[in-house]
C-alpha cells in the first residue's frame, strides 16, 4: 500500500514538470477529455476500456487522473455533470480540473459523486499507470513503474515492457524491467521456452518476491514446472539462511537488553552477593527519568530533542545511584549475610517504588519519544535491521566494557573488588568497607538507571517496566555464573538467541517456557553458573 | 493411646492452637446458618466465604513454613503448587457443570466448544470422578514438587540459586496456563462452576461446609507439620536448615530429608488450592505470579518463621489487612505491604509469635539458635555461621 502510495508521489510530482514542458496542453485537452468523460458516464466496463485508452495515449497527464480515480478522488459535479479532482481542504472540498489542471471553485462534499472504482479496475489503473511512467525520462520514476509491473505480472504489459527495454539506457532499470518482462510472460501463455528463461531470470533475482511468481508455476507436470520447483528450492534455501541470520540478530538485540538489564544485576548480585528484586524498579526509574528529560525539552528547548537521550543518560544514572546508595544505607546494610531476608525486603521496596511511580505518574503508559537518528531500518540482503536495536547492541556493549574498565583499572574499582574478595583484609588495609558497599550498590542501580533509559525505548514505560526483567535477569547472571560479567555477556546472548530461535517452532511463550526450563536443567547440571568461581570463594 | 502420643508428640500449648482452629469457624457457622439475616448475631455468607479464602491461605502458610521455617528451603513459587491443585479441583468443577454451560455441550467445558475442540483432551479424563479429581489435588502438586526436588536437592542447588529458581518454575507455569492451546481455559482460567459432589455451590449450605472443611483442613496440616517437626526427623530437618554441610558429612543423606518435606509441603498447598477454587469461583493462571508466592512467605515472616501458629496468624491477619485496605484506601495497599516486607525483616526478624509468644512455637526448637547468628555444635564451641550455610 505505502509503495504504491509512493509510486503515485513520484509520478504525481514528475507529471507537475512535464505539464509545464508539454508544448501543446491544447492537443491534449482534445485528446484526454472525451476519454475522461467516459470514465464518468459508463459502467464498468466501459470505464476500464477509457483507462486502456487513457494508458494507449501515452500522455503523462494521464497519470494523476488515473491515480485520483484509484484513489476515489476523481468526482463529478452533480451541477453540471463535469468530471473534477477533488481534494479536501478543511470543511469543503478543492476542485481541480483532471485535464487541464487549473482549479475550480470549492464545494462542499454533497455537490459531487465519486466515481466508483472495484479491485480489478485499480489493477489496471495500476498495469496503466506502469505502462506509462515506463518511458519517464526520470530513471527513478522507470524503476518503480518496472518493479510495480513485476508486482502485477500482466501478461498485457509484455509488449510495453518489451519496447521500453528496447530503448533503456540505464542497466539498474533494464534488471528491473527484465524481471517485470520475466515475470509477466510466466503470467501469460507463451511458449515454454520462453518460459524457462523467464524462471531463470526470475531465480537470478532470489527472495520473496521471486517465490510469489513462482509458486504459481510449481503445480504441474511439464518441464516449466519442474524447472520453477527447482528454483524454489534454491531460494528457499537461501532465504533460510537468511532468516536464521534475522533470528540471531533478533536474538542480539533481545540478548543485549538482557544484557543491559543484567548488568548492574551482576554487580550488587555477582560482586556483593545482594539479592536486589528491586532491581528492575531501578530499570523503571532510568526509564521514567528519559520520560522527564523528554518532558521539560519539550516544553522549554525543543531543539535538544535529538539530544535528550544522552541528557538523559547521566541523570538516569544519578538519580538511581543515588536511590540505590540509599537504598544500600537504609536497608540492606542490616542484612548483610541474610540473603533470604535482604530478598524479602528488597521485594518489599520494589512493591513500594511501583506504587510511588504509579501515585505521580499514573499507571498508564508513558510516551518517550526516539529521536531522529535511531528511527528508521536499512536492509542486509533479506535482514531488516533497525537503528534503534542497533543502537542498543552498541550500547549494551559499551556500558559492558566501562563497566570492566571500572572494575580492572580504577581505585574504586580494585577496593570493590578487595572488599568482596576478603571484607576484614580490606579493612585492616584502611579501605572504608561501608563506603565501598554503598558505592558499589550505587554503581549497579546506576548501570540500572542507565538500561531504563535504552529500554525506554524498545519498551513501554510503565510502573511495571522492571517487573517484566527481573526473573529474566536473575536467569542471565545465574546462567552466567556470579560474579563474572563475561559470563554475563554470554549468559545473556545465549537466551535471547535461544528465545529467538525457538520461537518460530514453538512460539513466543512456548519458546520462554523451553528456555525456562532448559535453565532450569542447566543449574542442576551447573549449579555455580556457565563460568563459575573456582576455589574456596565457591563455598563461602 | 493414639491420643497420648498425639498429646505428645504436639505438646500442651498445641491444643489451645487446635480448639481455636476447629472451635471458631464451628461459631461462625453456627452464626451464619442459626440466626436469620437482619439478626444482629448473624454473620453474612460473604463472610463465611472470605474467612473461607484465608484458612486456604493459612494452609497455602502452613507449608511454606514447613520448608522455609524448619529446612530453610526458602520456595518463592509455592503459588505454583497451590495453583495446580486449584486447576485439578476446577477441573473437576468443571464437568460438573455438565450441559449447562452456555453452549450446553454435556462432554465439553465452554471454553473447548469455543476454541471448536471436538473432544475431551486425555489430561481430562477421569476428573468427572471425585475421588480420582481428589486425589489428583494431591498426585499434580506432589509430582511436579517431586521431579523438581529431586534434580534440585540432587545436584545441591541451595539458598538463593533455589529461591529464583522454584520463582522460575512458577513464572514458567503461569506462561504455560495463559496458552490456550494448553486446554486448562488460558487466559479465562476455569469458573462458572455450578456443584460440588452434587451441592450447589453457591448455597449457604455448601459454603459453611467448604468453610468448616478448610478450618479442618488447616487443623489437620498444623498436626502433620507438628507430628513431622516433634519427630526425630524434624529435628533432622532444623539441622538440615542450621548447618546442611556438618548433616552431610555425618552420613544423613540430606537431598531425600529436603526431597520428603518439600514434596509435603507440596501436597499442603495443593489442598489449600483445591479448598480455594470452590470458595472462590474461579482458578486463573495469574494465581501463578511469582507476586502471590512471594506474599505467601510474607506471612509466614509476619507470623514469626519456623513457628507454625505464626504462619496461620500471618496469613490471617496480612490477608484481613489487605482486605480492609484494598476497599477502604486502594491505593494504600502496596505501600504498606511493601513496607510490612521491609519492616518485618528489620525490625520484626523473628515474627508475631516469635517475638511476642515464642511458647506457642512449640518445643523451643521453631526460633532456632541459628537467628542469634550462631550455631551451637555438639562440643558446645561457638562458631560463626556464614552467610549462605545459615540461611
Amino acid at each position: 500500500m505505502r509503495q504504491i502510495k509512493l509510486i503515485l508521489l513520484g509520478l504525481a510530482a514528475m507529471v507537475c514538470v512535464l505539464a509545464a514542458l508539454d508544448p501543446s496542453p491544447a492537443r491534449a485537452e482534445e485528446d484526454l477529455a472525451p476519454l475522461v468523460a467516459i470514465l464518468a458516464e459508463g459502467g464498468l466496463s466501459e470505464r476500464a476500456e477509457a483507462i486502456d485508452a487513457l494508458a494507449a495515449t501515452g500522455d503523462p497527464r494521464a497519470v494523476p487522473i488515473l491515480e485520483a480515480l484509484a484513489d476515489g478522488a476523481l468526482m463529478v459535479r452533480k451541477a453540471d455533470g463535469a468530471v473534477v479532482i477533488a481534494k479536501t481542504a478543511g470543511k469543503v472540498l478543492a476542485l481541480t480540473d483532471p485535464v487541464t489542471g487549473v482549479a475550480l471553485a470549492e464545494v462542499a462534499s454533497g455537490a459531487l459523486d465519486k466515481i466508483k472504482v472495484n479491485n480489478r479496475l485499480r489493477r489496471s489503473i495500476r498495469d496503466a499507470v506502469g505502462a506509462l511512467t515506463l518511458r519517464s525520462k526520470d530513471t527513478a520514476v522507470r524503476l518503480i513503474a518496472a518493479k510495480s509491473l513485476f508486482d502485477s505480472a500482466d501478461p498485457e504489459s509484455i509488449e510495453a515492457l518489451e519496447g521500453a527495454i528496447g530503448v533503456e539506457s540505464d542497466s539498474t532499470v533494464r534488471t528491473a524491467m527484465e524481471r517485470a518482462l520475466a515475470a509477466s510472460i510466466l503470467a501469460s501463455d507463451l511458449p515454454e521456452d520462453r518460459k524457462l528463461a523467464a524462471v531463470t531470470t526470475i531465480t537470478a533475482l532470489g527472495g520473496r518476491d521471486a517465490l510469489s511468481v513462482l509458486t504459481p508455476l510449481a503445480n504441474g507436470e511439464d518441464a516449466v514446472a519442474a524447472a520453477a520447483r527447482k528454483a524454489m528450492t534454491a531460494i528457499n534455501n537461501t532465504l533460510a539462511l537468511w532468516d536464521a541470520g534475522q533470528a540471531v540478530w533478533y536474538g542480539l538485540s533481545l540478548g543485549s537488553v538482557l544484557l543491559l538489564a543484567a548488568i548492574g544485576l551482576a554487580i550488587t548480585f555477582g560482586v556483593m552477593g545482594v539479592i536486589n528484586m528491586a532491581h528492575g524498579e531501578m530499570v523503571m526509574l532510568g526509564a521514567y527519568t528519559t520520560f522527564m528529560v523528554q518532558d521539560v525539552i519539550r516544553t522549554s528547548i525543543p531543539g535538544l530533542f535529538e539530544w535528550s537521550l544522552l541528557i538523559a543518560l547521566p541523570l538516569a544514572f544519578l538519580v538511581t545511584g543515588a536511590i540505590g546508595v540509599a537504598i544500600e544505607r537504609g536497608i540492606i546494610r542490616f542484612l548483610y549475610g541474610r540473603p533470604l531476608e535482604t530478598l524479602l525486603a528488597t521485594w518489599g521496596l520494589s512493591l513500594v517504588l511501583q506504587q510511588v511511580v504509579r501515585s505521580i505518574f499514573g499507571p498508564t503508559n508513558q510516551e518517550v519519544g526516539t529521536p531522529e537518528w535511531m528511527s528508521g531500518a536499512f536492509k542486509v540482503g533479506e535482514m531488516t535491521i533497525t537503528y534503534n536495536r542497533l543502537t542498543i547492541i552498541i550500547f549494551a556493549m559499551a556500558v559492558l566494557f566501562c563497566l570492566m574498565l571500572v572494575l580492572k583499572k580504577t581505585p574504586m574499582g580494585l577496593q570493590m573488588r578487595a572488599v568482596t574478595q576478603n571484607r576484614r583484609m580490606a579493612g585492616s588495609m584502611g579501605i572504608r568497607t561501608n563506603w565501598v558497599d554503598a558505592m558499589t550498590f550505587g554503581l549497579g542501580s546506576g548501570i540500572a538507571g542507565i538500561a531504563g533509559v535504552a529500554l525506554s525505548q524498545v519498551d513501554n514505560v510503565s510502573p511495571n517496566l522492571g517487573q517484566g526483567y527481573i526473573i529474566d535477569s536473575f536467569m542471565v547472571v545465574v546462567f552466567g555464573g556470579v560474579g563474572n560479567l563475561w559470563g554475563t555477556l554470554v549468559g545473556a546472548m545465549t537466551l535471547g538467541i535461544a528465545n529467538k530461535f525457538l520461537e518460530p517452532y514453538a512460539g513466543a511463550v512456548l519458546g520462554k517456557i523451553l528456555v525456562l526450563v532448559f535453565i532450569i536443567l542447566f543449574i542442576q547440571k551447573r549449579p555455580r553458573g556457565l563460568f563459575a568461581l573456582k576455589g574456596r570463594a565457591v563455598e563461602s | 493411646m493414639i491420643t497420648r502420643l498425639l498429646l505428645n508428640g504436639l505438646g500442651g500449648r498445641a491444643w489451645i492452637v487446635l480448639s481455636l482452629l476447629l472451635g471458631l469457624p464451628l461459631l461462625i457457622v453456627l452464626l451464619n446458618l442459626g440466626f436469620p439475616e437482619g439478626s444482629a448475631l448473624h454473620v453474612p455468607t460473604y463472610a463465611i466465604a472470605l474467612l473461607g479464602k484465608y484458612l486456604c491461605y493459612a494452609l497455602l502458610a502452613l507449608s511454606v513454613d514447613l520448608v522455609w521455617g524448619y529446612c530453610g528451603i526458602l520456595s518463592l513459587g509455592h503459588g505454583a503448587f497451590f495453583s495446580l491443585g486449584g486447576y485439578a479441583m476446577g477441573m473437576y468443577l468443571m464437568r460438573m457443570i455438565g450441559d449447562r454451560g452456555v453452549y450446553a455441550n454435556p462432554l465439553l467445558p465452554d471454553f473447548m466448544v469455543f476454541l471448536n475442540w471436538t473432544e475431551l483432551p486425555w489430561y481430562w479424563m477421569g476428573f468427572d470422578v471425585a475421588p480420582f479429581a481428589f486425589l489428583m489435588v494431591l498426585v499434580a502438586p506432589g509430582v511436579l514438587a517431586f521431579v523438581f526436588g529431586w534434580f534440585a536437592f540432587r545436584s545441591r542447588v541451595t539458598g538463593v540459586y533455589l529461591s529464583i529458581i522454584t520463582q522460575a518454575l512458577t513464572y514458567a507455569l503461569l506462561l504455560a496456563f495463559f496458552r490456550n492451546d494448553m486446554g486448562f481455559g488460558g487466559n479465562n482460567g476455569l469458573t462458572d462452576f455450578k456443584e460440588i459432589l452434587g451441592f450447589d455451590i453457591q448455597a449457604d449450605g455448601t459454603r459453611a461446609a467448604l468453610f468448616l472443611a478448610s478450618a479442618v483442613a488447616v487443623a489437620l496440616g498444623y498436626i502433620i507439620c507438628r507430628t513431622v517437626v516433634g519427630s526425630r526427623l524434624g529435628k533432622v530437618l532444623i539441622a538440615v536448615r542450621d548447618a546442611e554441610s556438618r548433616i552431610r558429612f555425618l552420613g544423613y543423606r540430606v537431598e531425600r530429608f529436603k526431597l520428603f518435606v518439600w514434596t509435603l509441603s507440596a501436597c499442603m498447598a495443593g489442598v489449600a488450592g483445591a479448598l480455594y477454587v470452590p470458595q472462590v469461583g474461579i482458578i486463573n493462571p495469574g494465581e501463578f505470579a511469582p507476586a502471590n508466592s512471594i506474599e505467601a512467605v510474607i506471612w509466614v515472616a509476619v507470623g514469626g518463621r519456623g513457628t507454625l501458629v505464626g504462619a496461620i496468624l500471618g496469613a490471617l491477619l496480612v490477608n484481613g489487612a489487605k482486605t480492609y485496605f484494598t476497599a477502604a484506601l486502594p491505593d494504600v495497599w502496596l505501600f504498606a505491604l511493601g513496607g510490612l516486607f521491609i519492616a518485618v525483616t528489620l525490625f520484626l526478624p523473628k515474627g508475631i509469635i516469635g517475638t511476642f509468644a515464642p511458647r506457642f512455637a512449640g518445643k523451643k526448637m521453631g526460633s532456632g539458635q541459628a537467628e542469634k547468628g550462631v550455631a551451637l555444635s555438639e562440643g558446645g564451641e561457638v562458631k560463626p555461621v556464614n552467610a549462605s550455610a545459615g540461611e
